[in-house]
């Protein structure tokens, strides 16, 4: 018997799509470097040094291959008072952050990001393990999420 | 706000006239009348002259107006490395001044007076010493001058620096501390350093020093003002030691008790004695370590009997941990811990004591734990974790986060009674009870793992469980290690639920309850999958109603004055 985690009454927001290419772009790039650190067992002229190689471009593409579902797997729903965030496939971790809990709010941008359009969101509160970053939001998604949060984190002010 | 006149404010008032200023009249009958009239007579004088009746001054230092710090402070703050100097020239000049005293002694010709002497530098040279004093001297008196502070009704604030200025400005409702600390050479002095605590990394705003009465009556009055309390204050009240000799006050304030009788209950609520304290350090873990690398050591050089080299690893460790006892052990002494109105007061340390003063709501979690060593005297150790961080370490020689460093159970019904009030009632304490001692069976209160879950939890499973008392949540753990976290809801920062691959075939799930930062981590592992996540449910919620309705950082703000 098994029972994965769910909170099946919640309707959750998924990450955009293009968030996948992204991904997949940044593997890639992961892919060559990994590659690249195989290069010296080529130049001691080990006799395996392409199974090396073969191995370590393998273990990027299987990862690859369950990027998508694990960016499936991330979501978010606003409720009336908290912040829920969830991700992982096989590790699952959920998180409720109140919005009163919050204490800033990050929005971040990478230069592959921006030229996708899209952003990263983080949601800061006085505990460091709260650890909520939501990846791969639209642009302007993101900008709306975060005046939405801080406007509902001041209407909800808490102390620490 | 009379700021702007700066350095002719309130603070530039005449220190001789301070002297002969006759200290109010303090009738507690009068208090509230009495309670803006004195700001005339004191409010002008200095902070704490050296050996005059600082506590009747210290209420007018809360009067939003500058003031500066004990005069003292430069050679507190700095002038221990001064005297340091000092003595390092007088021992090489010993030979010199034995010679002036016992001529014909003899000393080594070629020193650095003999060559002034001899080259006829003596007036520059000492010209060159005056000057350097003279500098030292203006530039304490300046350093001095300019460091003032001030406490309102909103905030703290401190202006310090003569070249590079800083000026720390922290919210009253944003205290999660005020910390007293009297180092040995500074308590001779009569002088006291107050510590406000903030949140935030290096954020505390620091007055060093003040008069040892000032500080504690400029807590009680930086406390009022935070509570949001619509008490009048109670100027002088305090003014117990300022009759006597200057010898008398300074022995009377050395030898007197950590917590003030008038502030606080007159007596600690734990009695930690001598003897219990050095069993707690012999029993702790540290002792279990020596006594492992002993039987290595004499293993080895049985098996290996030429190899005695075993014995040079094993001294600097037994050295490290003998520092560690006796650092423990110095700092555990004369441990006192108090309710007030305005919070918990711990209070501990023989020759350099510290003592402080943690407000309502400011304990963000509770750990009370139980090595396996303390199982055989029935010892609990009392840990919490706060935002502030006192930059004093604290009692055991950790942050200031050990608030019971050994108590029995009585002992750590009382301090929880302190941390968290809602464990004063008795039903609550007597769930805490279970969670401490009780072994786990299925209707003690506590939802348990449930049996699969011994694959992952051999020894404990039974006792693994979390239940959701008064306003908090209690997290049972450990069968060897006994272990009870407590988590007040309003304190909760976020709430997590985890499974990885294994907890799911076991349909196990962890919680976690995100607090501040410290030395507690409230986590729970293996308990079943639905339990979990109805308890992440109830718990987000419970959290965001507590949140909304907490009052604690005005804490006083809802009773009557």
């Amino acid at each position: 018997m098994s029972t994965r985690l769910d909170l099946p009454t919640l309707a959750w927001h998924r990450v955009s799509p293009k968030y996948l290419t992204a991904e997949f772009i940044g593997l890639a790039v992961t892919a060559l470097v990994v590659a690249g650190a195989t290069i010296p067992l080529h130049l001691f002229g080990w006799d395996y040094a392409w199974w090396a190689t073969a191995a370590a471009v393998l273990a990027v593409l299987v990862y690859a291959a369950f990027t998508p579902r694990r960016i499936r797997a991330i979501g978010y729903v606003l409720r009336d008072d908290d912040l829920v965030f969830r991700k992982g496939i096989l590790f699952q971790r959920f998180v409720a952050v109140p919005y009163g809990r919050m204490q800033l709010i990050d929005v971040n941008r990478g230069p592959l990001l921006r030229a996708l359009g899209l952003s990263d969101l983080k949601f800061v509160t006085a505990a460091a393990s709260t650890n909520v970053i939501i990846p791969g939001l639209p642009q302007h998604e993101a900008d709306e999420l975060r005046d939405h949060l801080v406007a509902l984190a001041e209407s909800r002010r808490a102390g620490l | 706000m009379s700021d702007e006149q700066y350095p002719s404010g309130p603070v530039a008032g005449p220190a001789p006239a301070a002297n002969s200023a006759p200290a109010p009249e303090t009738n507690p009958g009068t208090a509230p009348e009495a309670g803006p009239a004195p700001d005339e007579v004191v409010a002008r004088t200095p902070a704490a002259l050296p050996g005059e009746p600082v506590t009747a001054l210290a209420a007018s230092l809360s009067d939003g107006e500058w003031h500066r710090l004990h005069p003292a402070s430069p050679l507190l703050k700095g002038g221990i490395a001064l005297l340091a100097i000092i003595g390092v020239i007088i021992a090489n000049l010993r030979e010199r001044l034995i010679e002036m005293f016992v001529p014909q002694a003899g000393y080594g010709a070629g020193d650095p007076i003999d060559l002034i002497l001899e080259s006829g530098y003596l007036l520059p040279a000492i010209g060159a010493v005056l000057a350097v004093l003279v500098v030292l001297v203006i530039g304490f008196y300046v350093s001095w001058r300019m460091h003032t502070f001030r406490i309102t009704d909103e905030v703290v604030e401190v202006r310090s620096g003569v070249l590079f200025r800083t000026n720390r400005r922290a919210r009253l409702d944003r205290i999660q501390g005020i910390n007293i600390v009297r180092p040995v050479i500074a308590r001779l002095f009569g002088a006291a350093k107050l510590e406000v605590n903030q949140a935030g990394q290096d954020a505390n705003v620091k007055l060093e020093y003040l008069g040892s009465g000032a500080a504690d009556d400029l807590r009680r009055e930086i406390l009022r003002l935070a509570s949001g309390s619509r008490a009048v204050a109670q100027h002088g009240a305090a003014a117990t030691t300022a009759e006597g000799s200057i010898v008398d006050r300074r022995l009377g304030e050395f030898l007197a008790p950590e917590l003030d009788p008038n502030a606080a209950e007159p007596e600690s609520v734990v009695k930690l004695s001598v003897g219990r304290l050095l069993g707690s350090i012999a029993l702790s873990g540290g002792t279990i370590f020596l006594v492992l690398m002993i039987v290595a050591v004499i293993v080895t050089s049985i098996f290996a009997s030429e190899a005695l080299f075993g014995l040079i690893g094993v001294i600097p460790a037994a050295l490290g941990i003998g520092t560690f006892y006796v650092q423990r052990f110095l700092k555990s002494l004369r441990y006192t811990i108090a309710g007030t109105p305005d919070g918990v007061r711990v209070g501990f340390g023989l020759l350099t004591t510290s003592n402080e003063t943690l407000p309502p709501g400011r304990i963000h979690s509770v750990k009370v734990s139980q090595p396996i060593l303390w199982r055989t005297t029935g010892w609990w150790e009392v840990k919490v974790n706060r935002a502030g961080h006192s930059s004093a370490s604290g009692a055991a020689g950790q942050q200031n986060t050990t608030i019971l460093p050994v108590g029995n159970l009585d002992d750590v019904r009382r301090v929880l009674g302190l941390v968290l009030p809602e464990f004063s009632a008795e039903e609550a304490l007597a769930m805490a009870e279970t969670g401490m001692i009780g072994r786990g069976t299925d209707d003690d209160g506590f939802a348990n793992s449930p049996r699969r879950a011994r694959v992952l939890r051999w020894f404990s499973w039974r006792r693994n469980g979390f239940a959701v008392g008064p306003g908090s949540v209690l997290l049972r753990k450990g069968k060897i290690w006994r272990e009870l976290v407590i988590v007040p809801h309003p304190r909760l920062q976020s709430i997590a639920l985890s499974q990885g691959p294994l907890q799911r075939r076991l349909s196990l799930a962890a919680v976690y309850l995100h607090t501040v930062a410290g030395p507690i981590t409230a986590q729970l592992g293996a308990i079943d999958a639905d339990t979990a996540t109805a308890f992440f449910d109830d718990v987000a919620a419970a959290a965001v109603s507590a949140s909304s309705t907490d009052t604690s950082h005005r804490w006083r703000s809802t009773e009557d004055a």
